[in-house]
Parts: structure tokens; sequence; C-alpha cells
């Protein structure tokens, strides 16, 4: 019996680049739908009643919520092919425990970067080049960090990369001077067919931030 | 498995360090609990947590875990003897983690506000806290399918995730004078937390009401001295 597998989500979402990014790392076909948060669908309401977010993946009609959770779920389900987490349980909580550091450490910070200025903005700077040199230190002289090869932590965090260019214009601040190991390390994940044909265009991203910062009424 | 093999740093009145140690107790695991006191960080502490610094962490051997529902799914896979926390259907593992993620991230932030908060702040938590409960209770008849517990027959992951809160919830309900869990909107959960704190992996582990609301005195009078102590 073929497999449904449909992904609701938004080209610049790295919540929804996580999944697309596992996904492809294990060669499922999907259907894509492009979300739009100004004007939820009816569909995303119904699927995703609880926080009306994507990405939400819908597998022969029913529906996964949350982006960490979904690729673990795809980990399990599609699991003769690309393993995304290590296979000993103390790798794997130590690999979780990266990701959900990523999730509470980098994300709501990040977004304070371009939707807050002066004192504020100074104060986020500081926590997000903080919270990126703990993350350096984890990577060590290891190629990723799930070690030799690809996994659950650089899927995680590698989407933020898009929006690199963005954090740094707005936050008036180099990411490669205060963290060189991690865009080394962003580069190297750019090479994976996966993370190259997920992540979208930097200037892109940067485009539709200043239309976000528009409706926040940031400017 | 020697009993020094297996330890957990915690703090008694804590909701997330129960978590971990009912898991243990699920899997007959037995473990030395070191206290941390409270106000203060033990070395062992900052060593084994040096990113969050926080209770619980377990130490296996000589690993440190850190984060309660990270431990509990390390314990359920090492443990492989004893009987399953998460069930083995991908489909309902993401559901009770979808869940129990609900529980830690919105739920208990609306719990720690109607603790905490007066007036017209209160009542909007009060709201949410209701809200809520009315969502889990939802939650409840589909996870349960009739059966006690939200993993079925026994004790699973959001049975750890939620009912390691019900002490706190006791507490809320006595203080503020308020009925969260009540048999007219939320027969299920009503049912459900008698089960859950009788367990044998629960019962010996669950903190009295009455102690509890002893201690959140020593925690107001913390707050309003230095910053609250975080789980």
């Amino acid at each position: 019996m073929a497999d449904e597998v449909v992904l609701v989500d938004t080209w610049v979402s790295m919540f929804g680049m996580r999944v697309r990014i596992a996904l492809a790392e294990k060669g499922i076909k999907y259907e894509y739908k492009e979300e739009d948060l100004c004007n939820k669908s009816k569909l995303l309401l119904k699927i995703n009643p609880i926080y009306k977010k994507i990405p939400v993946l819908i597998h022969n009609g029913k529906p996964v919520c949350e982006s960490l959770i979904i690729v673990q779920y795809i980990d399990e389900v599609w699991n003769d092919r690309s393993p995304l987490m290590p296979s000993d349980p103390y790798p794997r909580a130590c690999a979780r425990f990266w990701a959900d550091f990523v999730d509470k450490r980098v994300y709501d910070v990040a977004k304070k970067v371009w939707t807050t200025k002066g004192e504020e903005q100074e104060a986020a700077k500081k926590e997000f080049i903080e919270a990126f040199q703990i993350l350096e230190r984890q990577l060590g002289d290891h190629p990723y960090f799930g070690g030799e090869r690809f996994g659950f932590v650089d899927l995680s965090l590698i989407p933020f990369y898009s929006w690199f260019y963005a954090y740094e214009t707005f936050g008036n601040f180099s990411i490669e001077a205060e963290c060189p190991k991690i865009i080394a390390w962003a580069k190297r994940c750019l090479q994976k067919d996966s993370v190259a044909s997920t992540l979208p265009d930097e200037k892109k991203v940067y485009e539709c931030v200043v239309q976000m910062r528009k409706r926040f009424g940031v400017e | 498995m020697a009993k020094n093999d297996v330890k957990v740093l915690g703090a008694w009145p804590s909701t997330f360090v129960m978590r971990p140690r009912i898991a243990l107790n699920i899997k007959s695991v037995n473990y030395e609990f070191l206290e941390e006191t409270f106000g203060s960080k033990s070395e062992l502490l900052l060593q084994s947590n040096p990113v969050h610094k926080k209770i619980p962490v377990l130490i296996h051997g000589d690993k440190p875990i850190c984060e309660s529902m990270i431990i509990v799914e390390y314990i359920d896979e090492v443990w492989t003897s004893g009987p399953s926390i998460l069930p083995s259907d991908p489909y309902d593992r993401a559901i009770q983690r979808f869940w129990a993620a609900y529980v830690d991230e919105k739920w208990f932030a609306a719990m720690r506000g109607l603790r905490i908060a007066q007036g017209e702040e209160r009542k909007a938590f009060l709201d949410q806290v209701t809200e809520g409960l009315a969502l889990l209770e939802e939650a409840f008849g589909k996870c349960s399918k009739g059966k006690a517990f939200f993993g079925g027959d026994r004790i699973g992951l959001l049975d750890i995730a939620f009912g390691s809160l019900l002490g706190w919830l006791r507490v809320t309900e006595k203080v503020g004078k308020v009925k969260l869990l009540d048999e007219a909107k939320t027969p299920g959960l009503v049912k459900w937390a008698e089960s859950f704190c009788a367990d044998a992996a629960v019962k010996s582990i669950m903190p009295e009401t009455e102690k509890l609301i002893e201690f959140s005195k020593l925690l107001m009078a913390q707050m309003k001295g230095a910053p609250p102590p975080k789980n």
C-alpha cells in the first residue's frame, strides 16, 4: 500500500525545514502544501487545533505536530534507511538534549535579534552568541554534531543558517567572527543534497523578514 | 545493577524530579536519590549539568543525562526487560510526546501563573488552566481507550509527564480555593488521578499536599528576595 505523505508548512520556517530535510534524507515522496500564516487554512486549523502552527505532517490521514516530534516519527516509521538518531540510548539522549537546547536557547533569542532594538536587542545578541559558543564547544573537532555523520542535532540547527544573514543585518554583527566553527559546520552541511535542496536563499529570507518586521511594527 | 550505579540528583518537591523516579520504579531499578539543598546548587549538579544547572539529572555509571522527559525516554530504552513506558507504535509515541510537550510548554506555565498571579491576571491563567484540562480530558479519552491510564493498562510517558504535576495541582486547589479536577467537567481525569497516585511506582514519592504547601511558603519568601529556583 502506497504511503500518503503530506507536509503543511511555510517555506521560510526553520521548523518546517527540519522536516523537509528529514524527508529528503529518507527519500520520502510527499505532497507539499504552502500555508499563509496571515490567513490560516481550514486544513491547518483542523489538523493542529491546539497550536494552529506549521509544520504538520499528515501520514495516511493522521496528523503529527511539532517539528522534533515529527522528525522522530519519520525516523521510527522509515527505519530501514538513513537513520537520523544514534542507535544507542546514551547518544540518543544527548542528541535529544542538544536539539532541545536549540529550541530553548536559540529560537526565542534569535527572534529578539530581529524584532527588537536598543538595549533589548543588544542583550539578545549577547545571549545568541553565548548559545552558539556553547554549541561550538559541543561540536568540538567533529565534522557534525552527530559525530562522523549528519544527524538529529545537525538537522535541528542547520535551518537557522538560512536566517543568519537576516540576523546579522538587523543585529549589525558577524556570526562568523564570533563562531567560525559553526559557519564551517554549516557550509559542510550544505554540501549534503538534503540540506542544499531545502534551505532557502538567505537573501529571500531577509526580504521576508523585512516584511515581517513591518507587520510586527518593528520599523 | 548495583544501587550506586544509578543516581538521581533532585529535590523531593520537584515535579520534574518525580518523573525519572517514577520511571525507575516502573523498571524496578534501584537508585540513590541525592537531594540538593534548597537555595544552593551542589558541585556535582554544576558538573553534571553545566549547560542548564538544573535538576533532575540522572547519573548512570559516569554518564549524566539531563531534562526530565529525555531522562524518562533514556530509562525506557536502557531497561528493556521492565514494562515499556512508551508505546511501540510510532504514531502513538508521537501523540504521547506531543501531549507531554504541551503539558510542559503550555499548561505548566499557566499553572505556575495561576499560583502566583492576582486579580484579572489570575483569572486569565485560571481560564488557560481550565481550557488545558478540557483538552487533556479529551486526550485521555482517546489515548486510554477505556483503560486506567493514558498509556493504557499501565502508566506511560504522558501519565508520568502530567501525573507528576498532581501534587502542585492539589496545592493550587487548596490554597487558591479553586476546583481544577472536577467530576462534572473532567470525570476521566479525576479517576485517572486517583489511579495514578495509588500506583506502586508513584505512591511512595508523590509528596503530601500539606508538605508542599509548607514548601511553597519557603519558595514565595525566596521569590521576594531572589529569583525563584527554576525546575
